[in-house]
């Protein structure tokens, strides 16, 4: 009898084991973006409407949350239609968008000629629209006692994160901080262990503003072995939080209440904000000979009251689709999307930075054009 | 059974030969259709084994055709494209963390498993089984984010102790790093994991060591450890040994613990404590995968191809080892 029963105490470690396996699958887990639903906040609603019918999109993880805040809103304004998106990468939703899999999607990096051309044929006899829709800081966060604010010149950030400056009262780090008690402490370097467009953002700006000191080429992997890394924007967060005398790099919205540093441009130091984000994006002209809807954005880091550190991804779409239901669906989406609703609701959800008016324009112009005949 | 029993008796001594032949024939029938499903079931395994080797082969394929330059262009691979340098530094840590992991974990669970079995009083015993069985039931999620958020700073003072003071042994090779998403934190994370499935299985074969080899032992004057170490654990070697391939089977594979504590890095370091150094093939394709391209997943999938290999070789050594004894513990 208790053999039995042992036997079937065995029987359920057994199997309880294998159920605990099952969550392993890193494909449904809920940590991975889309997993699981993220909730949304509740968004101002736009004048209802009536576009009706489904949307698909992938692309950009980054675009998620204020994806699915514009989704949210559009849907609630439009209880007819239905917008989906997959956050599998920016690599995966450009090759979907380009076979047709999806209608929209969202990438960090704007398409390449190649793509470009492949864009073209696929949108014929449409045009090709890519939209700076999604600009939002990138913060780079420490943890150090009694020490809120930091400011770091471009060279000096690249010297902590390359590993030539390895302390914080190093004579660079101080020659920027002038009255500020530095304590003596090694710097702890935390980034992202998962391939990704922070990290891209990230060492772009350091490759352009310092290249002496970043002699490494723009990577969404990074490009140093070894090292303090975490997967993704919370566990960069966590690590740094963890840690003392840990420095990274994180979406601004995601900052917590880490300090963070502000980034020295010349004399003047600027600290990550959704506004000075949106000051460099409207400092940056738009690339010339890519077409009329095509908005891409050729970022001037070095704008005189901008901040350098911004991850601008962008939302891709034709002007027409084999069926008009679905044009007249994108045209309503990206509409809801670039009006004050909805950048509101991407602000709220993502942190993301308000549209300049200049650059918001040119979208609305984009926009209208998308479902008119060509 | 016993109505089909009643009723043949109520059809009388006549009809009492053809009743049993036609229950013969129907219990054949259903004898028949449970030996198909038994064999179906077995069959199905074989297929499903035979299905996901399939299935690695043919999605790595392209990883495995391509030129190094095609590889080379994917951020996270060696600048020489080489699949075998990449895979590699992630084999060595996962055969790493798996033999931290067991090498914490088993004499933890042979000593729970022996109090189990021997020591304790049968009241608290029964408590105790139990409570280890309810250790295997916790997701590892769950053990991540305790081994993240709530273990590993508190680890940040051991581990630099241990590279203070043993720091000439390659494993304790300082600085410990802070805060500690090190290989050292992840094999207690592991061990943790292992436990209950190892515990579970000694304590079962300790319990089934012959009652007569126990008394025999005690008789001739032995205290409770010598019989023991006499009797109880000569007869379980072999049992211990097959509960520690299952643990390590499960800590070869284990992705969601290991992705959420450790700082990855792909170097054959054996310095435990230091961040960056190393990672495992399972953490390593839910990190990547989700921003990787066509021939990114593909490449990923070669790296599950390996794991798949070496886990096949581990349960197979494991088998041998086990046969072995089998045949030595019998003698």
């Amino acid at each position: 009898m208790a053999r039995r029963r042992t036997a079937l105490a065995l029987a359920l470690v057994l199997v309880a084991t294998a159920t605990a396996c099952g969550s392993d699958d890193p494909l449904t887990h809920p940590w991975r973006p889309g997993g699981a639903g993220t909730p949304v906040p509740a968004t101002r609603t736009a004048p209802p409407g009536d576009a009706t019918g489904a949307l698909a999109g992938a692309g950009a993880s980054s675009q998620e949350s204020a994806m699915q805040a514009w989704i949210a809103g559009f849907q609630a304004a439009n209880p007819g239609a239905t917008v989906s998106y997959d956050p599998i990468g920016s690599g995966g939703g450009r090759t979907q968008f380009l076979e047709g899999a999806v209608d929209l999607a969202g990438t960090d990096t704007p398409l390449d000629a190649d793509e470009l051309a492949a864009a073209r044929a696929r949108c014929a006899p449409g045009e090709v629209v890519e939209l700076p829709l999604y600009a939002s800081p990138i913060a780079v966060v420490l943890r150090l006692e009694g020490i809120e604010r930091l400011a770091l010149s471009p060279a000096t950030l690249a010297g902590v994160f390359a590993g030539t400056v390895t302390r914080w009262d190093a004579p660079e780090i101080a020659a920027d901080n002038p009255g500020v008690a530095l304590p003596d402490l090694p710097i702890t370097p935390v980034h992202r262990s998962d391939e990704s467009g922070t990290t891209e953002t990230f060492t772009a700006y350091l490759a352009g503003a310092a290249p002496a000191a970043w002699p490494f080429a723009p990577s969404g992997t990074w490009p140093l072995a070894g090292g303090q890394s975490a997967q993704g924007t919370s566990g960069v967060v966590q690590t740094v939080a963890d840690g003392e005398g840990t420095i990274g790099y994180a979406d601004a919205s995601k900052a917590g209440g880490l300090g963070t540093v502000a980034l020295r441009m010349g004399d003047a130091a600027v600290p990550a904000s959704p506004e000075a984000a949106a000051a460099l994006v409207a400092a940056s002209p738009v690339v010339p000979d890519r077409g009329p809807t095509s908005l891409v954005l050729e970022l001037d880091r070095a704008a005189a009251d901008g901040y350098p550190l911004v991850l601008v991804s962008y939302v891709l779409a034709c002007t027409a689709y084999d069926d008009a239901a679905t044009t007249d669906l994108v045209a309503a989406f990206l509409a809801y999307v670039a009006s004050e609703a909805g950048q509101e609701a991407a602000a709220q959800a993502a942190g993301v930075a308000p549209l300049a008016p200049g650059l918001r324009a040119r979208v609305l112009d984009a926009v209208a054009r998308v479902g008119e005949r060509t | 059974m016993s109505a089909v029993a009643g009723r043949g008796a109520a059809q009388g001594v006549a009809g009492g030969a053809t009743t049993t032949l036609r229950r013969t024939r129907r219990a054949d029938l259903g004898g028949r259709a449970f030996r198909g499903l038994a064999v179906g079931s077995g069959a199905l395994i074989l297929a499903m084994l035979a299905a996901v080797a399939g299935f690695l082969l043919l999605e790595a394929a392209p990883a495995l055709t391509a030129s190094p330059a095609e590889l080379a262009a994917l951020s996270w691979m060696p600048d020489d494209g080489s699949l075998w340098r990449y895979v590699g530094p992630l084999a060595f840590g996962t055969v790493l963390a798996a033999v931290l992991a067991l090498g914490l974990a088993v004499p933890v669970s042979v000593g729970i498993a022996l109090f189990i079995s021997h020591y304790a009083p049968r009241r608290l015993a029964d408590v105790l089984g139990s409570l280890v069985d309810l250790l295997a039931a916790i997701p590892s999620v769950v053990y991540g984010l305790w081994g993240a958020l709530w273990l590993a700073p508190r680890l940040q003072g051991p581990w630099a102790w241990l590279a203070d003071h043993l720091g000439f042994v390659p494993l304790f090779a300082g600085p410990a790093s802070t805060p500690p998403r090190v290989m050292a934190t992840v094999g207690v994370v592991l061990a943790v994991m292992v436990l209950p499935i190892v515990t579970a299985v000694s304590r079962e074969v300790f319990l089934a060591t012959p009652r007569l080899h126990e008394e025999a032992a005690l008789a001739l004057g032995a205290t409770r450890w010598e019989m023991v170490r006499m009797a109880v654990l000569p007869f379980g070697r072999s049992g211990v040994v097959s509960a520690a391939m299952l643990g390590l089977g499960r800590a070869l594979g284990e992705t969601m613990a290991v992705l959420m504590i450790l700082g990855p890095g792909l170097t054959y370091s054996l310095a435990l404590l230091q961040v960056g150094r190393h990672q495992t093939i399972a953490a390593n394709v839910a990190l990547q995968f989700p921003e990787a391209n066509a021939l990114g997943v593909s490449a990923l999938i070669a790296t599950g191809l390996v794991l798949f290999v070496i886990t096949l070789a581990v349960n197979s050594a494991a088998r041998w080892v086990v046969a072995r004894r089998a045949v030595g513990g019998a003698r």
